[in-house]
């Protein structure tokens, strides 16, 4: 594919060591990965290892324990709030459930970034916000309710939303979960064809295989709390590791045990329980 | 809902709390009796104010001319000084008399003005010279009884008696 | 063993307290900094002033009527004891513009408009749609909360007005039609009695207090509230129940501030 003429080769995304967590919980330890412009990155593992922590701390919601997050070129832990509104501008983010805002219809939804920061005519921003409803298949849909589409669609329409002001990196958490066949293989495609048209980077954390691999450029595997494997999907595809393996082929048993550890609350709860009928 | 259709409504909201307010203000409360026009100051010296409070009205012939201001001690004399706001548009002579008075049996009290005779007419910031006092229940039940104890010839009433003393004209 | 796990869990108690009060506070003074947002979109404003407002309405003039009717009734059943039946309207429009309209109004708007807005927010931070603002680098509270927060402080003092209106033509039905007092002597006993600057005024502005206490306590259960059905659900009771007493007690407050001699 052809990835248009870049200014810089720098990456837009960038973890070095970075350690995430919450409280005293560490999730994620010492990952490191980037993206470069007009990308498209996988990022894979399976549930609960850390995934939408990562897209968290991309976004400057969650700040790194230990390690750099820079966005942009700009050091995140250093960004002040009125550097991090202006860098979060230069992204857009897909949410899992899409998180439309309720009280507003379909047109209103794509409007609100260019509402919020741009000072548009009524036709300029007719234009664009029809414009990226087209590009999803739903410019007849703008007069819609949030409530009288489907969950595949309201997932269209908050990805229009989140292209609307043409950003640099696009970060889409689960786009394709509970999605039918005919509705992920559209979104895949949307994913890369946007990605290609607007020259945006984009960052898919998923677990779902086959459509991830068919659209990105490089896949990064993370599990049990660290970086398993990363390279093209070609590369991951021919691993013997066997977290990799267990994974990509989705043995029920392997590096990730599929019966529960045994730990001493279950072993008095069942000491408590077991003579019970 | 369109944004028009929703400022008309707020308007609408708006609007009849206006409403509200003005016939509460109006209708309900005393803001129709209380007039912007220019006042000017004249004072009074009473011995007892009894229950006169700030912004009682200040009655002649039954029509209110204005309120009470202030109500304060004189230290000297120890009588309570009453400054009264009047309408500027009502002069009265300089003899005239300020009393307390009482609406009704247990109402509330009031300054009513007596007008004089004088040619002359006070000017802003004058004293009344002629005041009468609020009558107050307590002396008024005390006099009685001892009038009346007089009256029955009672040992204690046989030293010598004068009529009961009508409210004192103070000067 | 079980008395000091009774006092560390009082003290626990105790300190968790003390530390909402503190980010309450703190909310307060968030939502009053930005605040600018007024001025710039009073649209936004104005469209909370309806949501709030008018669908209130309703509610409120069908409560004021009723607690018109039954002062007329119950105050002339007391006043007739002692033969002044005539200083009805007087009771029944002092009884409203200092009490019971800031009061009941306060109350009801706890009820309706209180949970519904504790409600949404909690729903929208469940749905993520405040994170979503938040990483589109709008800030939430400038575009959710401020809006609400001016549109319930404007919306309360009309409500009440419109209660304690409502409620004397209420009292004027049932004492001047129905039971058959004077009609002149109900309106002018009324006015003579009533103050504009320490009866109404007094009540207006307890009904703007109310407002910011009910509406700031509405949005901050909204904003704490956990994402979950069970959350919001406790976060609606709490804003019930923490705003009916808060207006309680600051009416007892400013009662005794502005009644007292």
């Amino acid at each position: 594919m052809l990835t248009p003429p870049q200014k810089s080769h720098q990456p837009v995304l960038r973890l070095e060591g970075v350690s995430l967590g919450y409280g005293g919980f560490t999730v994620l330890r010492e990952i490191s990965l980037e993206v470069l412009p007009g990308q498209v990155v996988a990022m894979m593992g399976g549930s609960g290892s850390g995934k939408t922590t990562l897209l968290r701390a991309a976004t400057g919601q969650l700040v790194a324990r230990q390690g750099t997050i820079t966005l942009f070129e700009q050091n995140l832990a250093h960004a002040d709030r009125p550097l991090l509104q202006s860098l979060r501008q230069r992204m857009g983010v897909l949410f899992q459930q899409g998180a439309l805002f309720t009280d507003l219809n379909v047109f209103e939804n794509v409007a609100f970034p260019l509402r919020e920061h741009l000072s548009l005519s009524a036709t300029q921003l007719t234009e664009r916000v029809l414009e990226k409803l087209n590009a999803v298949g739903l410019r007849a849909a703008a007069h819609l309710k949030v409530s009288e589409i489907s969950g595949g669609m309201a997932r269209r329409v908050a990805l229009a939303r989140a292209v609307v002001l043409e950003p640099e990196l696009v970060l889409y958490d689960e786009p394709f979960a509970g999605l039918d066949p005919i509705s992920l293989g559209i979104t895949a495609r949307l994913i890369r064809s946007l990605s290609d048209r607007l020259g945006c980077a984009s960052v898919v954390i998923t677990h779902d295989i086959a459509e991830s691999f068919a659209i990105a450029d490089h896949v990064y595997l993370v599990g049990q709390g660290e970086l398993k494997a990363h390279g093209t999907p070609a590369t991951l595809g021919a691993s013997t590791d066997p977290y990799v393996q267990q994974f990509l082929h989705g043995h029920a048993d392997g590096p990730v045990a599929f019966d529960y550890p045994v730990t001493p609350a279950f072993e008095a709860w069942l000491a408590r329980t077991g003579t019970q009928p | 809902m369109s944004n028009e259709k929703t400022d008309w409504w707020v308007g609408l909201f708006i609007l009849l709390g206006a409403i509200a307010l003005s016939f509460l203000a109006l209708r309900a409360g005393n803001l129709s009796s209380f007039s912007l026009a220019p006042t000017y100051a004249l004072s009074a010296k009473f011995d007892n104010i009894g229950g006169l409070k700030v912004r009682a009205p200040v009655k002649s012939a039954g029509v209110v001319v204005g309120r009470v201001a202030s109500i304060t001690l004189d230290e000297k004399t120890f009588q309570a000084v009453v400054t009264v706001q009047i309408e500027k548009n009502y002069r009265f002579p300089k003899d005239s008399s300020a009393k307390i008075l009482t609406s009704g049996l247990l109402g509330e009290q009031y300054i009513g003005l007596e007008a004089g005779g004088d040619d002359a007419d006070l000017v802003a910031g004058a004293t009344l010279q002629f005041t009468q006092s609020a009558i107050v229940l307590e002396s008024l039940i005390s006099q009685f009884l001892y009038s009346s104890a007089e009256k029955q010839g009672t040992p204690q009433g046989s030293e010598s008696t004068t009529a009961p003393k009508s409210p004192k004209l103070s000067q | 063993m079980r008395q000091s796990n009774f006092l560390a869990r009082l003290g626990k108690q105790a300190r968790e307290r003390l530390t909402g009060l503190g980010l309450f506070t703190r909310f307060f003074f968030m939502l009053l900094q930005r605040s600018s947002i007024v001025l710039s979109r009073p649209r936004l404003v104005s469209q909370q002033v309806h949501f709030i407002g008018n669908y209130s309405l309703l509610i409120i003039i069908v409560s004021g009527l009723f607690v018109g009717f039954v002062l007329g009734l119950q105050g002339y059943y007391t006043l007739n004891r002692y033969g002044s039946e005539e200083a009805l309207g007087l009771l029944v429009a002092l009884s409203l513009t200092r009490e019971l309209g800031p009061v009941i109004t306060a109350l009801l708007f706890a009820g309706r408009a209180g949970t519904s807005l504790t409600a949404e927010i909690g729903l929208m931070k469940a749905g993520e749609q405040l994170a979503a603002m938040e990483v589109m680098a709008v800030d939430p509270i400038r575009r959710v909360f401020v809006p609400r927060f001016w549109g319930g402080i404007i919306a309360m003092p009309v409500l009440a007005a419109v209660f304690s209106m409502v409620g004397i033509i209420g009292g004027w039905v049932v004492g001047v039609l129905l039971i058959g007092i004077d009609t002149g002597a109900f309106w002018s006993q009324m006015q003579n009695g009533v103050d504009v600057f320490k009866d109404v005024l007094n009540g207006v502005i307890k009904s703007i207090i109310f407002g910011v206490a009910v509406t700031l306590i509405a949005l901050y259960e909204g904003w704490q509230a956990r994402p979950t059905p069970e959350g919001v659900a406790r976060a609606t009771t709490r804003t019930v129940v923490t705003g009916s007493l808060a207006v309680l007690g600051l009416d007892f407050l400013l009662t005794a501030l502005m009644f007292s001699n």
